[in-house]
């Protein structure tokens, strides 16, 4: 039960925790709709996206404030996003090319201004790299609660906009036909997921953000067909995982916290697929057995041969 | 041979191994499985350096391998599942695969020289240290050997397969229906993406190699519908990219791989804004001429209508059609000016009430019709 009680108590595991619990939480309910919107590797995109936009933030200002970096991370993935949604719109190119383009161009410029730091000399620039990497153990308090704060103002717009944005999900045809500004709308939801890749970068890392995205959406859609209850459950999910993840990497020795909360998470999706309530595979596989037994009883009952 | 002579052959060979099934993977709408694939081959390659109790190229390279068609079963299993889209399934299976991978580093590995920030970064640069020794003489640098060998592979099974990929590419129900197998297609061409991205990444890096296999086959879909033109366009492109890269990231001297990475950008946004008929200035360039001849015709109709009644006086001035057709001032006396041009209508006195001419009344005529 040391664990438990650390949990409360440590500085550091206690930050660990909580910052996880934050992104699982946020990033659960935002990439639900990622995941109703089939846009699951949009996190992906925008995670590597963020790179070009650390660097510049830390060349412009010289400051390596997790707030910093955020921003540049943001405003970076922000501009990836409308160029894919541009792209999309305005070309035939489909949109797993257009997540490609910009995820490797972006990222490569990305790498290009890394060596210009590296050049210029200064020690400052170390570790600028590890904010894409995830460094979820030197989480501080001061950045979860910078997290906190983003992550609060993004599920509050979630919130606000429910019954616009369970539209948009569902049925954009419809919510264009009753006027609602739909671009507007789909823009905005797909920059909260920008809030989301830029507060799992420093935990997480970028290439595990996508499933940090996407797992707890995938997870609760196999146990409910209600979208308040697949946010709920998915939030939940998120949250859950980034604990477990956190309490599991401090057990042992040389154990990194993000793959382990992507670990836990993938566990609760697998679980979810085999038994999930609404829609489990288990559940599927007892009813077709059932439903041959039945065939051949009913066979045999006509006096046919058994298959 | 110079240093700098092997870093450009290895990015022009890398280029052309990777546009080859690259193109494929685009026409498929799969781009991001290379991105999927390059990542989730972490644990295969510390499988096989586990089994081979060292980093043992060859070990790594075939676990890498199966790695990489692991992810593709698994993505396709889910999808089919019908549980979860084929989005989300690439979504879950690659970072668990990833986080697997890192895990198994960390904790079994961290004295074995495996660098997982080396899965994205790689490094070309060092491509001409590394040298391939063959019987105690030293053949070359091991990165021109290996990719070499996936360029002639990937080509060799372009020649050999290529009715067959044409064909599951853009028509997999007639593929099937023809006995073309597309499945094992499909299969095959996702393990030549492995084996490109397995060879690729230790010689140039992942991000290198998952742009050479997305950027210029995009880029050539934007300037051709033919496939044999789109093919040797990507190849091009990628090559080109991979030249005009290297030598601006010697003259700058920054990373080699994120320069030829951002000049492809550059390449892929030329085109995107000029292409002949797909970029976006083509593009708006024909709606506009659209929406302007789509003014004349609604112009010369409008004439029409109202032609020898009685309220053809007030009905065919410019004034009225700012009205009745809701146009701005400029809107209307641009598209009577354009119509005039055109001998489709002519002034008929000084208020400037507008008659139609033969020619326009044939236009209302074919308008009408349609």
């Amino acid at each position: 039960m040391n664990v438990l009680r650390d949990l409360f108590l440590d500085y550091t595991l206690r930050n660990i925790a909580l910052g996880a619990a934050v992104l699982g939480l946020v990033s659960g309910v935002l990439g639900s709709f990622a995941v109703l919107r089939r846009q699951g590797l949009m996190g992906d995109a925008l995670s590597h996206a963020a790179l070009p936009g650390i660097c510049l933030a830390y060349l412009l200002t010289g400051s390596k404030a997790p707030l910093v970096l955020m921003l540049g991370a943001a405003a970076a993935g922000w501009l990836g996003m409308v160029l894919i949604l541009r792209i999309v719109r305005h070309t035939r190119i489909d949109p797993n090319s257009a997540l490609g383009i910009v995820l490797t161009v972006f990222f490569g410029f990305g790498v290009v201004l890394l060596t210009v730091l590296q050049k210029r000399n200064d020690a400052g620039q170390a570790g600028l790299d590890k904010f894409l990497f995830g460094q979820a153990a030197a989480m501080t308090q001061e950045q979860v609660a910078t997290m906190a704060v983003l992550g609060g103002a993004a599920l509050l717009v979630v919130a606000l906009l429910y019954k616009e944005f369970k539209l948009l999900a569902f049925d954009p045809e419809f919510a264009r036909s009753l006027a609602l500004p739909t671009r507007s709308l789909d823009l905005l939801l797909t920059s909260l997921l920008v809030v989301a890749v830029v507060i799992g970068l420093n935990t997480v890392g970028v290439v595990l953000m996508s499933a940090m995205l996407v797992a707890p959406g995938a997870a609760a859609r196999q146990w409910t067909d209600s979208l308040s209850k697949m946010l709920a459950l998915a939030g939940a999910f998120g949250a859950a995982s980034g604990i477990a993840g956190a309490v599991l990497s401090v057990t042992a020795e040389r154990i990194p916290t993000g793959p382990v909360i992507i670990l836990c998470v993938t566990l609760i999706v697998i679980v979810s697929l085999l038994f999930g309530s609404a829609r489990g595979l288990v559940w599927e596989w007892l009813r077709q057995a059932r439903h041959r037994r039945e065939m051949r009883a009913a066979m045999a009952a006509e006096g046919g041969t058994t298959p | 041979m110079s240093p700098n002579l092997v870093i450009a052959l290895t990015a022009a060979l890398a280029a052309c191994a990777c546009a080859l099934v690259g193109v494929f993977l685009v026409l498929r709408r799969m781009a991001l499985m290379a991105d999927a694939i390059s990542h989730a081959i972490l644990p295969g390659l510390v499988a096989g350096y586990w089994l081979a109790r060292g980093p043992n190229v060859v070990a790594g390279f075939f676990g890498a391998s199966a790695a990489g068609l692991l992810t593709v079963w698994l993505t396709e299993s889910l999808t089919r599942s019908r549980r979860v889209k084929e989005d989300t399934a690439i979504g879950l299976v690659f970072p668990a695969l990833f986080a697997l991978g890192v895990l198994l580093v960390s904790r079994f590995f961290s004295n074995v020289h495996l660098d997982t920030d080396a899965v994205l970064f790689g490094e070309i640069a060092f491509a001409p240290l590394e040298t391939w020794r063959l019987g105690g003489r030293d053949v070359g640098p091991t990165a021109l050997w290996s990719l070499g060998a996936l360029t002639t592979l990937n080509a060799a099974f372009l020649t050999l397969f290529y009715k067959e990929l044409k064909l599951s590419t853009f028509d997999p129900g007639l593929a099937a229906a023809l006995g073309f197998a597309p499945a094992a297609i499909h299969y095959a061409l996702m393990g030549m993406v492995a084996v490109t991205t397995v060879g690729g990444f230790t010689a140039v890096g992942a991000i290198l190699v998952i742009a050479l296999i997305i950027v210029p086959p995009v880029t050539a879909s934007l300037l051709t519908e033919r496939l044999p033109t789109l093919i040797a366009l990507s190849v091009a492109v990628g090559v080109a990219g991979s030249l005009i890269g290297f030598q601006l990231a010697s003259a700058w001297d920054v990373s080699i791989g994120g320069m030829i990475v951002s000049t492809l950008g550059v390449v892929f946004g030329v085109a995107l804004l000029l292409a002949p008929r797909k970029g976006l200035v083509a593009q708006s360039l024909r709606h506009a001429r659209l929406r302007r001849q789509f003014a004349r015709e609604a112009l010369v109709v409008h004439l029409a209508t109202h032609e020898g009644t009685a309220l053809e006086d007030s009905e065919c001035r410019p004034a009225h059609l700012q009205e009745e057709l809701l146009w701005t001032a400029d809107m209307a006396s641009r598209t009577v000016a354009e119509a005039q041009a055109a001998g489709l209508v002519q002034p008929v006195d000084r208020e400037g009430h507008l008659h139609l001419t033969d020619r326009g009344r044939e236009v209302a005529e074919d308008v009408a019709k349609r």
